[in-house]
């Protein structure tokens, strides 16, 4: 009938149907509305601009880490690893002279993803403890190694003098975290769409098979090893990027950048947002930091003791974090 | 220190390592358990030796086995009420869930005790040296060792002769058949973890003056337990002994002879060893 | 002719417990090459030594001339060889689609692309969309493959290795698990394969056995007990004693 073939053309001219079952990358229009929220914080909450900016970092860091442990599932207790060369890398360069941001920023991404794809060498190979204990392990050996070499990296007393030069040569960083809020959501922005991408496409969609179905992917002819030396390396990248970030915008590098307490924290971040979403990070990172802003403050041991409880109660009853019971709950209402 | 001393001093630091670790390796290679929060088990009888010796005035050596015996009923009771509800579940499930015990932990020790380092005075008897060979050896550290010694030797008797030894071993090597053969496995895993925990909460109290108290004790020692279990392989006694002995000798040795390089070593040697022996060194079940 | 696929000796030991003897097994292009025996004697672990899931304790294992013993099961699938699982070995929370489309990416080494979305590759998924209209999945894609009945996911395992365009296909129990007129249409599946594929397969089915292939090898305790044509399988008495006669009683 002339109306159906009509449609059918007008269709076929607007947009190729994308077929059921497989990604296609189109944005919801509940993902606009997250992106508008910081955006909308700038003008709306000026006095937690700095605040905003630690969330905008931390976010950026649980993204990395999502992407080998929510997508590829490897867990890794040592995360931090990365994070701190980046930071050490982008500060040393600025102490060093040279305070240009966005070259800092490459310059900490492609030491990280170095040092990324070293440690994945090692990551692959064992089962799930030993790889727990590697990178747990690798993760402790650089705070040790950028403990004990406090001539370059200034120990436990942290790396200060980090100056950064204006950014674009136009915006100066100021003490009230204007430019460093702008330049954290746009790295944050950039970096999250190179991940949606990778998490959408084909290499997304191999990853997620091994961690769904590690036995089955050699069978299908899958370089398994490949895949996660890829990630990893990637990951490790994206993590380079969020230290280099902070260094830049805090001025100062802290030994905190590594170590296990870091680890861990980017780790429970992760599990409250929920792993393998992508926002389940950002919105863990988010929560997290606010909380930890607004309660830590009173009282650090009930701090501790409160996450402590939170973790207990998130893995024997949501553990999907947030984003994964959210998703139980839509399901279930529409009866899937 | 000659090479005599730092061989002495290592072997009673790996000792005390082992004796913490032991029960880990056991649940771990029976339930197949990460528990970052074994460490806890080894805080808490520090604690109650401290809280006994300190405040009721008991002597030290009756405050041992009070450690064990409370550390003991404690792992008891949560695994009953929370461990085992995740045998099942991921190992990130179970890291996640043991981490949330430690910051528990930690945070009550705080509140209790204050962040700092708990003094211990030891009794006279165990203070001070004793001359062997022309060389001087603290008598404490001879304690220690002789103690694990024959607490070492006690459990590998234990568990190869006797009929509980039995089942424990029969539900490491396969819990559904263990069940099959009428192993009542529940009760295995139950007082096996009690046993490992008690272990645990024996040798932090046996440790204060070694290894040092505080609330951050599980954070602190976390590493060196698990490394002990991964490297010596999970569900053995002599594995994770012989890779106590060996950290505690490089750890001691290292610290001594190489003091800018520190923990460094430790964990260059984990990573290595693990490299080589994916199960530990003794290690079937991973 | 030549043969496709060969071992020479090749044995497993686990331990003390020799799984596999000695095993010696020409495979014919194009061949329907029934392996059969009684359980436990090590055809699953001969599937395994084949694929390169474990590595033999001795012997080689050859496609053509060339000897494939140390190569990772990963490559021995780009070679062509490729098995399904005797237990659904699949992608619980990846949608049937999905999963035939990662193996169809995985078999042109374009898997790694992180540029461009999955649903781009238009001809990966036509292929996919086709190959499970074949296997009368079409309506199941879009489901998750964990939601999918055994029957259901039985063939998702068989669409996998189909994906992967193997010259040699190694079935281990296709039919396992799913009641018999089902089965009766997986194995036309099968049958309709080319004929320039070698299938060989695992089965316990009698009847599927006689009616599929055109070759059978014995397998009894980790050795080769006999191998021949079904009419002298049939008839063979030792065949008959071992395993036929046990066989009977389903």
């Amino acid at each position: 009938m002339a109306g159906a073939r009509d449609t059918a053309i007008v269709t076929k001219h607007t947009e190729s149907r994308a077929p059921a079952g497989v990604a296609d990358g189109r944005w919801h229009a509940l993902e606009i509305v997250f992106w508008l929220v910081p955006i909308a914080a700038y003008f709306v909450l000026p006095d937690y601009r700095i605040l905003g900016s630690q969330i905008l970092i931390a976010g950026l860091f649980v993204l990395s880490l999502d992407l080998i442990l929510g997508y590829a599932g490897i867990v890794s207790l040592g995360h931090a690893a990365f994070f701190g060369v980046g930071a050490y890398t982008a500060g040393l360069l600025a102490v060093h002279g040279w305070g240009e941001p966005i070259t800092g920023l490459a310059a900490a991404a492609i030491v990280a993803a170095a040092v990324g794809y070293l440690v994945s060498l090692l990551v692959i190979r064992g089962s799930d403890l030993t790889r727990l204990m590697v990178t747990l392990g690798v993760g402790l050996m650089f705070w040790e190694l950028a403990n004990r070499a406090a001539s370059i990296t200034g120990g436990v007393d942290g790396l200060a003098g980090v100056t950064m030069w204006n950014l674009l040569g136009l915006w100066r960083f100021d003490i009230a975290g204007r430019t460093a809020y702008v330049y954290c959501f746009v790295v944050l922005f950039l970096m999250f769409l190179l991940a949606r991408r990778l998490v959408h496409s084909p290499l997304g969609l191999s990853l997620r098979g091994i961690r769904e179905g590690g036995k089955r992917m050699p069978a299908i002819g899958a370089p398994v090893g490949l895949r996660l030396r890829t990630i990893f390396t990637i990951a490790a990248a994206f993590a380079g990027v969020a230290g280099a970030l902070l260094a830049q915008t805090t001025q100062f590098v802290g030994i905190d950048t590594l170590g296990f307490p870091r680890s861990g924290e980017v780790l429970v971040m992760l599990v409250l947002g929920g792993a393998g979403r992508l926002y389940g990070g950002l919105i863990g990172a988010a929560l997290y930091l606010i909380a930890h802003d607004y309660l830590a403050g009173l009282s650090p041991v009930y701090w501790q003791l409160g996450l402590g409880v939170l973790l207990v109660i998130v893995v024997l009853f949501a553990r999907g974090g947030i984003l994964g019971g959210a998703a139980t709950f839509f399901a279930r209402r529409t009866g899937r | 220190m000659s090479i005599v001393g730092v061989l002495f001093d290592g072997i009673a630091y790996g000792s005390l390592m082992f004796l913490i670790a032991i029960g880990l390796s056991i649940t771990l290679g029976l339930m197949n358990f990460v528990n970052l929060a074994h460490g806890a088990f080894a805080m808490l009888g520090g604690y109650v030796s401290v809280i006994l010796l300190q405040r009721a005035g008991i002597p030290f050596l009756a405050a041992l086995p009070a450690a064990f015996f409370i550390a003991a009923v404690a792992g008891v009771v949560l695994e009953r009420a929370l461990y085992q509800r995740l045998y099942r579940a991921s190992h990130l499930d179970q890291v996640l869930f043991s981490i949330g015990l430690v910051y528990i932990s930690i945070a009550v020790a705080t509140y209790f005790f204050g962040p700092s380092q708990q003094p211990v005075r030891l009794p006279a008897f165990l203070q001070g040296q004793v001359e062997i060979g022309g060389r001087g050896f603290g008598i404490y550290r001879l304690f220690l060792i002789a103690t694990v010694a024959v607490l070492t030797i006690g459990l590998q008797l234990f568990i190869d002769r006797t009929r509980f030894g039995a089942a424990i071993r029969a539900s490491v090597d396969n819990a559904t058949a263990a069940a099959g053969l009428g192993i009542n496995v529940n009760l295995v895993f139950a007082l096996t973890f009690a046993l490992g925990s008690g272990l645990a909460g024996l040798g932090g109290a046996l440790g204060i003056d070694v290894l040092g108290l505080d609330p951050n004790f599980p954070l602190k020692y976390m590493v060196y337990f698990l490394l002990v279990v991964a490297v010596g392989g999970a569900g053995t006694i002599k594995g994770p002994l012989y890779a106590a002995l060996i950290l505690g000798v490089f750890d001691v040795a290292g610290k001594y002879y190489v003091p800018q390089v520190g923990g460094f070593v430790i964990y260059l040697l984990m990573v290595v060893l693990l490299l080589l022996f994916p199960a530990g060194l003794y290690g079937r079940r991973t | 002719m030549k043969p496709v696929l060969s071992t020479r000796g090749l044995s497993k030991f686990f331990g003390a417990f020799q799984a596999n003897k000695d095993i010696s097994l020409d495979f014919l292009p194009g061949a329907r090459h029934a392996l059969i025996g009684p359980n436990g004697a090590g055809k699953t672990t001969f599937i395994n030594l084949l694929t390169g899931v474990l590595p033999p304790t001795s012997g080689r294992v050859m496609l053509g001339a060339e000897d494939i013993t140390d190569v990772p099961q990963h490559r021995r699938v780009k070679k062509g060889i490729t098995r399904t699982f005797q237990i659904n070995t699949l992608f619980p929370g990846l949608t049937v689609l999905e999963s035939v489309v990662l193996a169809i990416a995985e078999r042109e080494g374009r898997a790694g692309i992180c540029h461009q979305t999955v649903a781009a590759q238009r001809h990966a998924v036509d292929e996919a969309q086709a190959l499970l209209g074949r296997l009368r999945l079409a309506d199941q894609a879009a489901s998750l493959t964990r939601s999918l009945a055994y029957g259901k996911q039985r063939l998702v395992e068989i669409a996998l290795a189909l994906a992967t365009r193997p010259t040699i296909l190694l079935l281990d129990e296709p039919a396992a698990g799913i009641p018999a007129a089902e089965s009766a249409e997986l194995f036309g599946v099968i049958a309709a394969l080319p004929h320039e594929v070698t299938v060989v397969f695992i089965e316990h089915d009698m009847n599927l056995v006689f009616r599929f292939a055109d070759r059978i090898s014995v397998l009894v305790g980790g050795a080769i007990l006999v191998e021949g044509t079904p009419a002298e399988i049939a008839s063979d008495p030792r065949v008959k004693e071992v395993y036929l006669g046990e066989a009977q009683h389903d």
